[in-house]
């Protein structure tokens, strides 16, 4: 596999961030959405769905999906878990833990030592805090005794929130 | 919210590997048994209500530019003011207020590692708070959405 290498040999050229600023909000609802995209940028359909496929063989599009905003869903209460796990033991853990059905986003970060001790991070949803305490200490469980420090960040307001804006 | 099964079915499945083909809609109809029209009003009415934030392409920071979750520690009193600084900053695409001491959490996002540096820098200059600054060292799960209970939901 040369995933890696193909990744970062691949290149935005013009056409490409054009397609990222016409899409970023969304692909035209339409039966041919490329012919549609295609027609805004003054580019042959094939070509757009192309560029398209090509962005996500090379990583630059992670997902395409019919994205859901939890919030609206009823998933009012969104609780980033942060953990002070061992060195040596977050990798096998992380991918644990990041495998959980209810986990959303699973990373490890730098501890800030002595602000900040946590290196796990795992974002937990639910429609009642108690659900998020629930799921949180599954998560706690599961890291055991090489977890020394655990606590919940809760969300209290949104005060802002888009997806990526690519600019020109 | 309640939504019905085929709503459900399409969230559930189309979450993530929404075809990527000449015809998507028709393709994820004749996957639920429903017509391409169908779908096509389903998704749109889902996006009107704004229980679909988006259907589209989900880009990835790192291929596209650089970004970064950072944390502050606003003293109450001026954690209104600090937060509309924070948003008025370039490239912060993200700030949520959370129950802890560092009570705000925003992601900054840049062309490039050197322009996100300069933009944090600045930032952190203007606040006068210290920054903490989290990049990713390791993904375990980026951002695939979850599974969603749907009977556990109001």
């Amino acid at each position: 596999m040369s995933t890696s290498t193909s990744r970062s040999d691949h290149q935005l050229c013009d056409r490409d961030r054009e397609l990222i600023l016409a899409t970023q909000g969304g692909l035209p609802l339409v039966p041919d959405p490329w012919a549609e995209l295609g027609h805004q940028l003054a580019m042959p359909a094939d070509e757009v769905l192309a560029r398209f496929q090509r962005m996500q063989e090379t990583g630059i599009i992670r997902r395409v999906a019919a994205v859901p905003d939890h919030y609206k869903l009823g998933y009012r209460f969104n609780g980033m878990t942060v953990s002070d796990v061992r060195d040596e033991a977050i990798t096998e853990l992380g991918k644990k833990v990041g495998e959980l059905p209810f986990v959303s986003h699973c990373y490890r970060r730098p501890r800030h030592l002595p602000y900040w001790s946590y290196n796990l991070f795992a974002m937990v949803h639910g429609t009642s805090r108690d659900e998020v305490e629930n799921k949180a200490q599954q998560i706690r469980e599961l890291l055991g005794a090489s977890c020394s420090g655990h606590t919940i960040l809760y969300s209290s307001a949104i005060l802002k929130k888009t997806g990526l804006r690519l600019r020109k | 919210m309640r939504l019905d099964m085929a709503d459900r079915q399409l969230i559930d499945r189309y979450q993530r590997d929404l075809p990527v083909s000449e015809r998507p809609y028709e393709d994820m109809a004749r996957a639920l048994g429903l017509t391409e029209e169908e779908v096509i009003e389903r998704l749109s009415a889902l996006q009107e209500q704004q229980i679909l934030s988006r259907v589209g392409p989900v880009f990835e920071h790192s291929q596209a530019g650089a970004s970064l979750l950072a944390a502050v520690a606003a003293p109450d009193e001026q954690m209104d003011l600090v937060a509309a600084r924070i948003n008025r900053a370039p490239g912060v695409n993200h700030n949520y207020a959370r129950e802890h001491t560092y009570n705000l959490w925003f992601v900054m996002t840049a062309p490039n590692g050197d322009i996100l540096e300069e933009r944090l820098d600045e930032l952190e200059h203007h606040l006068k708070l210290p920054m903490l600054r989290l990049p990713m060292v390791e993904g375990y799960h980026i951002d695939l959405g979850f599974d969603i209970d749907w009977e556990a939901l109001p």
